[in-house]
């Protein structure tokens, strides 16, 4: 039997366990599910943001050869809404969402009629030959246009196209301590919507098995836990006859928390017509049918004193909710409302989201989601302050953040920051990244007069993570709580499974929860297996999100791993006739402390235990343990972001030419994913800044409406990053751990356009709409400079 | 209906096809190798790589009639009597992948990339893989296994055979 | 991502090809490495009943000589182009923007004759043609005839090609770097793998430290790749600051499209400034 060689297992970088199956080609996506009997759906999407529905003859589809049925919207009548878990306040506007349309079309991709066949060929051609009339209504686009009182509806018998107005004020009263400020700044910034784009298209198989009456859903999706409980309610199919798997998953970034329509209709269809189905989305017809994210107006006012201080923070936010309100859709806004105030100490702060309903694809959880808002906000404009009060935007910032020593911390949103060393990370990254030899090259350069402009961006965030203590997730009037669960079954013959509940679509849990078991059990890594997206084999779970996998299921399965070896103690010294207080544990041995001869490895009691022969008296014969962990408090993780651009002033192009990252992330399970995950969040939140936009004509299309058109940045397009880390350990897990998915994207945005406008702010541009694309930029500088005779770019050195 | 012959992955196959049919549409609905996925339909994203007749190619981009007579290698093709190509091994060692549904298109980009230049510098690596998109790692860590890999010899079905 | 049905055929000769063409009408579509073709069909922003496979017609694929024109094959792949020494010593343009297409997998697939006959402004050797006064030779039911570049384009999407006609070669006039020609491809693009927001071909001849003759082509300026003759005229024994002033005038005469984030104004200025920055790089000035 296997023993253990005494290193430890937490903070090494492994390589994944995951990996065999993908650089092979051996995975199980979705879309690569077969079974018998088959039948393809594909899914007529309305062409107009906003239609009445005046016919739809799904007939003539009928009479094509392999079609073998069509629906149209009041052929799901029975069929519940689809659910939104998160009305966030008590009087909020909840329209019902059906799966597909029944009168009226209020996005462009709102599905109007289904199609059945036998192969994805058959059911595209079907599509083309239902017929549908729609009759137009305006289209409802602008946030601000919508909330007036003569606006066109989205949803007409709501008689409003405002959804929700949450608002929160916290210490003084923000216009009292506005009339003591010696500065006082307002900005308007723009979240442009974006689309997630996980690499995996979304996709449903649902297999009926008429001898149990039970439902099989296979689905792309990161919650396979909340999907079944939904699809019970939304359905009727009772919760007890619906497994619900997420084989492998190609990447989510909130795109897959969701419960769509689709799944819904698959799985209505296969109760229906007794037939296994599936559906595919392309990635154009993904870029209508799969949420976006984003889509807001932040105004935002900052009260300061002379030397930079901090006195209060204002913030009014427009947050385009789409066309309907999906699962958590007016909860995103709300998850950056606490973030506004981020690491400083002020005396008050005032904030209100109103959600707008528009004609546009669903918005809702875009890795960050909300807080990448609030962190761009605030990062943006605490340089504008820098500006106005005569700092360096670093100097700013530790003027106002909280420092070290008072921690634990309670913000002035409410939150209790548990830990954090904003200054060593600061420190730190500013010596990796040469701030200020850079500072003095950018001087030169702009003496020189030189066309290609060096701009130095700065963003030192934190964010709430780890989401979340049920009791908080209850003030905030979400419907489901925030725990994690973890089992482990120590097997006869030593080896472990431990079953999660998190449902991970790359993040490498099956390497980590690996690691956090072994070291716990004192087992070898290789004898670990961790099961997990499948609620038969994984019954419990709230899934994968807001950086929580780790901090909640991965201390469950911690939790989960002490009781195991608790209980093998139990089992172990009455073996070894000894008292329990006198065993040592070490490396999955137990011997008697002083006579280090009698041992029982924890391999050998769960043989013992399977066996039962000899347990004490009393003893169920199991060592299995199971934990559900509701978090006490979030994780904040926070760091500092530094990046250098150069920016060709007559073309308007923008060249990341370096880019430093100091995370504190506390403590470390696996190094290298967590760089991995650093990487990838980076790679999302400097799109955003440079590239990516949802972009609507004037009639409601998408007109980023294929991947072509939407600049998902390739190899070429993102720099070499320098990333590192200080370690400061939360202390509201056992682990010390804080969450590390969503990091990256919520602290490089604001780094990336600080730097833009750090550059261009001698030339005379105070702000860049995002994304800060060649043409924007080259506008930007034109209609600042738009006095000077002449101008055709920077003059050239 | 038109007759096909292609060879994928050492196999031959005869078919009779829709001359629509896509190429990758044929390795996964008809042969069952959904070792390559589809991500994209404007060939942007690269998933679908594979090798045809020696060259990569994205094979949503060609009708599966076009590789009439031609060979075919995708990702499920590469280890060799359960050894891995060094590219494999190069993302694994180097945690070039997450979810991994960019992963074969990329191995198999990478491939062609060093088939022509066995010693690219990072940014060689970069514009060749141009054509790929990864939404996990931000590249660098690909970029770092297509280095490592680089110089490593293929596996031939002689070199591993007892 | 679901192609429409249609028929297909995979002619053995030109002829065949050309007859099967004339017979099928507006109905056919031609299909060469299908690097264009297919994500239209995918798209289905095309419905051909007919598809003509002319992809494997022998002897339109490669390189030759012919005193002092180069011609290519409408066949030969861009991939084919870039490697081919051929091309490198006479026609260094040519494989210089075709290894800025798209992608090393599309590079493979796509064929310079597709390219050319696919006529998409956006795409980069169309100004390519251009700027060489490339000649593209069609065969149709009465045979061959010879098409210069300036007359091929038509319209966005549209080529002087008569749908019973193929495009079968391209000849191009030498100019080599022994015979004083300098060239670049200047590519601007706002992500590595997407079309060319502006591209500008240059190709000019030096003589005593000034440019004697240039030759600008110029990407995604209008419904067609345009010359941009008006700078042309102004480069004729410009020096390095004689070229930042002939630049000035690379967008007179183009008809930008707008489109959101890119004005026509930027696309102008843009024009200009990788006129002058192409220019000088082929005129070794830079």
């Amino acid at each position: 039997m296997s023993e253990r060689t005494g290193e430890r297992e937490v903070g090494r970088s492994r390589p994944r366990k995951e990996d065999a199956r993908l650089v092979t080609g051996q995975t199980t996506w979705t879309d690569n599910i077969g079974v018998t009997g088959l039948l393809h759906l594909a899914i007529l999407r309305s062409p107009m943001a906003h239609a009445r529905i005046e016919r739809v003859d799904v007939t003539p589809a009928l009479e094509r050869p392999g079609v073998v049925a069509a629906f149209t919207g009041r052929d799901f009548a029975e069929l519940a809404s689809l659910p939104c878990a998160w009305p966030v306040t008590e009087d909020i506007v909840l329209p019902g969402h059906p799966a597909v349309a029944v009168d009226e079309v209020r996005y462009a991709g709102d599905p109007v009629a289904v199609v059945v066949a036998r192969d994805r060929y058959t059911a595209a051609d079907a599509l083309e030959a239902v017929e549908v009339d729609y009759e137009p209504l305006p289209p409802v686009l602008d946030l601000e246009a919508a909330l007036a009182n003569d606006a066109s509806l989205v949803h007409a018998d709501k008689g409003t196209n405002r959804c929700f107005v949450w608002p929160l004020a916290t210490g003084e009263r923000y216009e009292t301590v506005r009339e003591r400020a010696d500065v006082v700044l307002r900005r308007r910034y723009h979240q442009q919507r974006l689309i997630p784009n996980a690499m995996e298209p979304r996709s449903v198989v649902v297999t009926p098995l008429a001898t149990s009456g039970e439902y099989t859903v296979y689905s792309a999706t990161q919650i396979p836990h909340v999907l079944r409980v939904m699809l019970a309610m939304v359905t009727g199919v009772p919760e007890h006859k619906l497994r619900v798997v997420a084989p492998d998953v190609g990447g989510g970034f909130g795109s897959k928390l969701q419960v769509y329509g689709e799944e819904v209709i698959a799985l209505d269809l296969a109760r229906r017509l007794g037939r296994p189905v599936k559906w595919t989305e392309s990635r154009s017809e993904g870029y209508l049918a799969t949420h976006h994210g984003r889509g807001q107006i932040q105004d935002i006012e900052v009260a300061a004193t002379r030397e930079g201080r901090l006195l209060g923070l204002k913030v009014d936010l427009l947050a385009d909710m789409g066309a309907y309100l999906m699962l958590v859709t007016p909860g995103i806004p709300i998850l950056g409302a606490f973030m506004y105030p981020a690491i400083y100490k002020m005396d008050a702060y005032d904030f209100t989201c109103t959600g707008v309903f528009t004609t546009r694809t669903p918005t809702d959880a875009y890795r960050g989601a909300g807080r990448p808002e609030a962190t761009y906000a605030i990062e943006r404009i605490m340089d504008e302050l820098a500006v106005e009060v005569g700092l360096d935007p670093v100097e700013l910032r530790r003027r106002n953040w909280i420092g070290h020593e008072e921690f634990p911390y309670t913000s002035i949103s409410g939150l209790t920051y548990d830990s954090g060393n904003y200054e060593a990370a600061t420190d730190k990254a500013l010596a990796l990244f040469g701030y200020d030899e850079l500072r003095a090259e950018q001087a030169k350069r702009n003496e020189s007069g030189d066309s290609v402009r060096l701009g130095i961006g700065v963003s030192t965030y934190t964010e709430m993570c780890g989401l979340a203590p049920s009791r908080v997730l209850r003030d905030l009037r979400y419907a489901a709580g925030g725990w994690e669960a973890a089992s482990i079954r120590m097997l006869p013959t030593g080896k472990v499974e431990v079953v999660t509940g998190t449902s991970p679509h790359g993040q490498g849990h099956e390497t980590c929860w690996s690691q956090i078991a072994a070291d716990v059990l004192g087992v070898p890594f290789e004898d670990v297996e961790v099961v997990h997206g499948d609620t038969r084999s994984a019954p419990q779970g709230m899934d994968t999100y807001g950086s929580r996998s780790l901090v909640v299921g991965g201390a469950a399965v911690h939790h989960a791993a002490e009781k195991v070896v608790d209980k093998a103690r139990k089992v172990a010294a009455h073996l070894l006739e000894a008292d329990e207080r006198d065993l040592e544990f070490t490396d999955g041995v137990f011997s008697v402390k002083g006579s280090p001869e009698e041992r029982r490895t924890i391999q050998e009691v769960a043989f013992e235990t399977f066996s039962s022969h000899d347990l004490p008296d009393g003893m169920e014969p199991t060592i299995n343990a199971e934990h559900l962990l509701d978090p006490e408090n979030f994780s904040y993780p926070h760091g500092t972001h530094l990046c250098a651009v150069e920016i060709d002033t007559e073309t308007g192009r923008t060249s990341i030419r370096s880019y430093v990252c100091v995370d504190d992330v506390g403590k470390v399970i696996n190094p290298v994913i967590v760089e991995g995950q650093v990487h990838g969040g980076l790679a999302q939140g400097i799109a955003q800044a440079l590239y990516e936009e949802a972009v609507y004509d004037d009639e409601g299309n998408l007109v980023s409406g294929t991947m072509a058109d939407y600049l998902v940045p390739g190899a070429p397009d993102l720099p070499e990053f320098t990333t590192d880390r200080t370690e400061t350990p939360a202390t509201s897990n056992p682990l010390g751990v804080k969450g590390v998915g969503e990091a990256g994207t919520i602290a490089s945005t604001p780094a990336v356009v600080n730097a833009i406008v750090d550059a261009l702010r001698p030339l005379g541009v105070h702000d860049v709409r995002m994304p800060c694309s060649p043409g924007r930029v080259w506008e930007a500088l034109r209609s600042a400079q738009s006095d000077r005779s002449g101008w055709e770019g920077a003059e050239r050195s | 209906m038109t007759r096909i012959s292609v060879t994928v992955d050492g196999t031959k196959y005869e078919d009779d096809v829709e001359p629509r049919l896509l190429l990758v549409h044929y390795l996964r609905d008809r042969l069952g190798l959904t070792g390559t996925p589809v991500g994209c339909d404007t060939s942007n994203c690269g998933a679908c790589t594979v090798d045809l007749d020696g060259a990569t190619a994205k094979s949503c981009s060609v009708l599966a009639v076009q590789a009439d007579g031609s060979e075919v290698t995708t990702v499920q093709g590469l280890a060799v009597n359960g050894e891995w190509h060094p590219l494999q091994k190069a993302f694994h060692e180097r945690h070039a992948l997450q979810c991994g549904y960019c992963t074969p298109g990329m191995i198999m980009a990478a491939r062609g990339l060093l088939r022509e230049n066995p010693a690219p510098s990072a940014d060689d690596v970069r514009h060749a893989l141009e054509g790929n998109l990864c939404r996990c790692t931000g590249y660098q860590n690909i970029v770092r296994a297509v280095l490592d890999a680089a110089g490593a010899t293929e596996p031939s079905a002689q070199e591993v055979a007892p | 991502m679901i192609p429409p049905a249609f028929e297909y055929t995979r002619p053995r000769s030109v002829e065949d090809a050309v007859r099967t063409l004339a017979d099928a009408g507006e109905d056919a579509k031609v299909l060469a490495g299908g690097q264009s073709l297919l994500p239209l069909l995918r798209m289905r922003l095309a419905f051909p009943e007919l598809v003509v496979d002319v992809g494997r017609i022998p002897g339109l694929r490669g390189v030759r000589e012919e005193g002092e024109a180069l011609v290519i094959g409408a066949l030969t792949t861009h991939h084919d182009v870039i490697a081919d020494p051929l091309v490198r010593r006479h026609a260094g343009l040519l494989a210089a923007a075709a290894a800025t297409v798209a992608d090393p997998a599309i590079r493979h697939r796509g064929t310079l004759g597709g390219s050319l006959a696919h006529a998409d402004p956006g795409g980069d050797l169309p100004a390519v043609a251009l700027a060489l006064d490339a000649e593209l030779v069609a065969v149709g039911p009465e045979g061959q005839r010879v098409v210069p570049a300036g007359e091929f384009f038509v319209d966005f999407l549209q080529t002087a090609l008569r749908p019973d006609e193929l495009l079968v070669e391209v000849r191009v006039p030498k100019t080599g770097e022994s015979d004083g020609w300098g060239f670049h491809y200047e590519k601007f693009s706002r992500v590595a793998q997407a079309w060319a927001m502006v591209g500008v071909a240059a190709l000019v001849r030096r003589e005593d430290g000034h440019i004697a003759e240039a030759r600008i082509g110029l990407t995604n300026m209008g419904s067609t790749p345009l010359r941009a003759s008006a700078a042309e005229e102004a480069l004729a024994g410009a020096d390095p600051d004689g070229v930042a002033r002939a630049a000035q005038s690379a967008a007179e005469g183009t008809r930008p499209a707008a489109e959101p984030g890119v004005s026509a104004e930027y696309r102008a200025q843009l024009a200009r400034v990788l006129t002058r920055r192409s220019v000088l790089a082929a005129a070794g000035m830079g």
